[in-house]
């Protein structure tokens, strides 16, 4: 019946027209903004570079506890005063760690605007970091550690990143340990506050009802005081190890798998092929590979995916499965028999053909809201795309040809994964065993 | 596939100005413009749900919901999400206690294409039994990781049974594992036979589009479907309960306690003179976010716990629940958390509230409900969860008139009736040392006795 269904694909979608200006304030910082009228709010996004990758060995969770902390309490306000006028005005203003960057994230209605961008200077330059909320904060991080123990998702990924990148900054639990978070004191959340929020490791994006004379000022109003330049030790790129199978015991009745392998780099001219190969064993949903051999030809698990990850300091493509015990083994086979397929470029014209209209039709899905939008544009100013990139993007994807896949495929897939299983699998016989308590200690890679 | 729980925090709606006409066949079609982007958020909810489970399936719609991804006769078994990402599309479904929600995010262009297919499986499902087999397999596993794997999960399942004694919300939405293990494809077309009818359903879209776009649209695709008479939703009726009821669940793998405390409750559906409304004022005042009645005194004040927080959500074809949960600071014993929270509440019933906390809380939000316009799906779930719960479009716009009417007095009345631990479920999440509970593939074992 339906015959538009099974016709020939045409790129879908009209041509896009959302524009990107560039807000240079008074006294020198730079922002990026989509003007967006339709609801009288607006949404803004900051990035200090910098996170969990920079915290110093032995203070582990030091990003987390300082994003954690930004909101509770600044200049005159304690943190009860601050977080009832945040609730008062409907202003949402959160702040969370991630392994290259500390985020920042605004939302406000337009009539408190004013308020909102003050209350976020205040939060920047003056927290207060009063004993009730660090102490309450640093029991919660505590208390969330404790529990993630045993948490196989958790696991997984930690004994993971422990194992690939041990000796490194990403080997350290980016959420902390509760060692390292028992022992953090306000000198050092003073000292994170001075020397690594700063205006060169800072972006900004912007998104909603606003124009860029309004938004100049209010911008200078909330950043302008802070230190020309962050303070941040060196941050050294590193190559994830491959190669091995991990299981941490866990009496579960389903087991959890992290796998992953080196990535491409954004800038690498072969980006934007590993996008589109990634697309086509993992990263599509019910059109990728892995979920057709995985789940919908074998019933073998619910959730099988891939993805890349622009990691700055070391660019990666990770993936995970859940199965049952009995049946792990199977899953990681078919896995790697499809890694291989890629990486023999046993990849057709039809697959690189679906990719391209999917990754090209579908990136206006992107443009629905301003806190999207907003995200977009620190992740464009990161990675150093361009203002024009939104445009340009697309044809980035169309120009990507199918050596050109089989080429990132090769690169991609070449190796063999680290697997990291946190269960009771039968079968794995050359795995390696950690022992339970020392992996979720977050240090399987000794294991 | 996703599940959508019942217990959670709803999100605040109102100034959608959606418009809305009713096909021949009964469907009614609801449009949301949002002209941001060349694109649609295309969704049909069904009016049915796990709660209306035959005996002994707990489950099936949502087992239905996956094989509904397994061809007509147009679509070949699989295709359906294939060509939508062809198209630049992404797609998905979701299973509630009341309802089956499936949909397509997709360019306005290709909405007509969409329209079609979902019509298309409306009335023309065709099942291949291998298909069904492995789906099933792949239901155990999702049930696994959604709830097998996690002790949490599990202590939530528990307490869902407990608060119901008959009436159907006692059930999983994801199905008990033994059941699930028993589905047959009769089962499920029976089912669909059954329930799946335009005169059932709800189309509900937001994007670049106009009704008058919309109209022509649905009455080719939709409007073809031949209606048929669905059942009632009967569920069986809660008795009253009369015992105050505690379960606790103690688990090797639990590092860190907690509490659930959960009241039976009315629904938007089954309150009157907006007791709803002044329930979900009341969970806010209460136990909504960092500035509540009970973070500022047990987890600020007391420093008894890590995190504490109230739920209520109206949007339920039934009565429903009012929920606590809070978490121990360090090594604060449960008990001592319990009394704490129970002092809190009996506060709250004793001294009532004042005007200006009720009155902030309104504020906030009605303000809060402006960020529901700044996304494309957040109208479509709250139209079509209030729809296929017993609530009305005007209901929806009028959210932010009722709240802002309700009173100090209202809130107290909604209070003193509900906190009564009589008709209270206590959950409690403990640490257990190895060997002292039951093995937890014990569930794998059940199935081969079902």
């Amino acid at each position: 019946m339906p015959a538009a269904a099974l016709a020939a694909t045409t790129a879908p979608g009209s041509a896009f027209g959302t524009s990107v200006e560039r807000v240079l304030t008074p006294a020198g910082l730079e922002a990026w903004l989509v003007n967006a009228p339709s609801v009288p709010l607006l949404t803004v996004a900051c990035s200090f570079r910098g996170g969990a990758a920079a915290d110093p060995a032995g203070s582990e969770g030091l990003s987390r506890m300082v994003a954690g902390l930004l909101d509770e309490g600044a200049g005159e306000l304690d943190s009860l005063a601050f977080r009832t006028e945040l609730e008062d005005l409907a202003i949402r203003l959160h702040f969370s760690a991630e392994r290259d960057a500390l985020a920042g994230r605004l939302m406000t209605l337009n009539e408190n605007r004013d308020r909102a961008f003050e209350l976020l200077r205040m939060a920047l330059a003056e927290p207060r970091f009063d004993a009730e909320p660090v102490e309450r904060i640093r029991q919660q991080i505590t208390s969330d550690l404790q529990r993630r123990r045993t948490d196989p998702n958790t696991v997984s990924g930690r004994v993971w990143f422990a194992h690939a990148f041990d000796g490194h900054a990403y080997g350290r639990p980016a959420q902390g340990t509760t060692e390292a978070i028992r022992g953090i004191e306000v000198a050092d959340l003073e000292a994170y506050v001075e020397k690594r929020l700063a205006r060169d490791n800072l972006v900004i994006g912007v998104a909603g009802d606003i124009t860029a004379e309004e938004l100049a000022p209010l911008l200078d109003r909330a950043f302008a005081h802070l230190p020309a330049r962050a303070d941040l030790p060196p941050l050294l790129p590193a190559t994830p190890v491959t190669g091995a199978t991990l299981v941490t015991p866990m009496t579960i009745p389903q087991s959890v798998v992290t796998f992953g392998l080196p990535g491409i780099a954004r800038d690498d001219a072969d980006y934007y092929a590993a996008y589109v190969a990634n697309y086509i064993i993992g990263g599509g949903g019910f059109a990728s590979r892995l979920l057709e051999e995985v789940r919908e030809k074998r019933g073998l698990a619910y959730s099988v995916y891939s993805q890349l990850v622009n990691a700055e300091l070391a660019p990666l493509w990770l993936g995970g499965v859940a199965t049952r015990n009995d049946q792990v083994a199977q899953s990681i086979d078919v896995i790697r028999g499809e890694l291989r397929r890629m990486a023999e470029g046993d990849i057709g014209e039809t697959d690189l053909a679906n990719a391209r209209t999917y990754l090209t039709g579908s990136f206006p899905l992107r443009f629905t809201s301003n806190e999207s939008v907003a995200r977009m544009l620190v992740g464009m100013q990161v990675a150093e795309l361009g203002i024009d990139y939104l445009e340009r993007r697309n044809a980035f994807i169309e120009a990507v040809s199918l050596t050109d896949v089989a080429r990132a495929s090769a690169r991609l897939f070449a190796a063999e994964p680290l697997f990291s299983v946190v269960g009771d699998p039968l079968g794995l016989d050359d795995a390696t065993r950690l022992s339970p308590l020392v992996a979720a200690n977050g240090n399987g890679g000794k294991g | 596939m996703g599940l959508n729980h019942r217990a959670g925090a709803g999100a605040p709606a109102g100034m959608f100005h959606p418009s809305t006409f009713t096909l021949d066949n009964g469907m009614q079609v609801v449009a949301i413009e949002n002209h941001r982007a060349p694109v649609v958020s295309h969704w049909v909810w069904y009016r049915v749900g796990t709660a209306d489970s035959p005996p002994g399936k707990s489950g099936l719609p949502h087992f239905l919901e996956h094989l509904m991804f397994k061809g007509t006769e147009a679509i070949a078994p699989g295709e359906f999400s294939k060509i939508v990402a062809r198209h630049g599309g992404n797609d998905n479904a979701m299973t509630s206690s009341d309802f089956t929600a499936y949909f397509q995010n997709i360019a306005k262009d290709r909405l007509a294409m969409v329209m079609e297919m979902e019509a298309d499986r409306m009335a023309n499902l065709r099942l291949d039994p291998a298909h069904v087999l492995a789906e099933r397999d792949v239901i155990l596993e999702e049930r696994s990781s959604r709830v097998d794997n996690q002790p949490g999960a599990m202590l939530h399942e528990q307490l869902d049974a407990a608060q119901f004694l008959n009436h159907p919300y006692r059930l999983p939405i994801i199905g008990w594992y033994h059941e699930i293990a028993s589905y047959t494809r009769e089962d499920a077309l029976a089912f669909y036979d059954l329930w799946y009818a335009p005169n059932n359903a709800i189309l509900v879209v937001a994007g670049d589009i106009t009704l008058d776009e919309l109209r022509p649209l649905a009455e080719r695709t939709y409007g073809r479907v031949a209606p048929r008479p669905t059942p009632e939703r009967q569920r069986l009726v809660e008795p009253p309960q009369l015992a105050e009821r505690r379960i606790e669940l103690a688990h090797e793998r639990v590092e860190q306690p907690s509490l659930v405390r959960s009241y039976l409750a009315p629904s938007h559906a089954t309150a009157a003179n907006g007791r709803a409304h002044a329930l979900e004022v009341l969970a806010e005042l209460f136990g909504g976010g960092g500035t509540s009645r009970l973070y500022r005194a047990i987890v600020v004040d007391q420093a008894l716990a890590s995190g504490i927080g109230a739920y209520y959500r109206g949007t339920s074809l039934d009565q429903t629940a009012f929920r606590i949960y809070g978490s121990p600071r360090g090594e604060v014993d449960l008990d001592r958390l319990e009394q704490a929270l129970d002092a809190e509440i009996g506060k709250l019933v004793a001294d009532g509230v004042n005007e200006a906390e009720v009155e902030r809380v309104k504020s906030r939000l009605i303000a809060e409900s402006v960020y529901a316009r700044d996304s494309l799906t957040t109208a479509v779930r709250v139209f079509g969860s209030a729809l296929t719960t017993g609530s009305t479009i005007e209901d929806v716009e009028g959210w932010p008139a009722s709240i802002a009417a309700v009173t100090k007095g209202q809130v107290e009345e909604a209070a003193r009736e509900l906190f009564d631990r009589g008709r209270s479920v206590t959950g409690r999440l403990t640490p257990a040392r190895n060997g002292s509970r039951p093995a937890p593939d014990a569930a794998a074992a059940d199935a081969s006795t079902g």
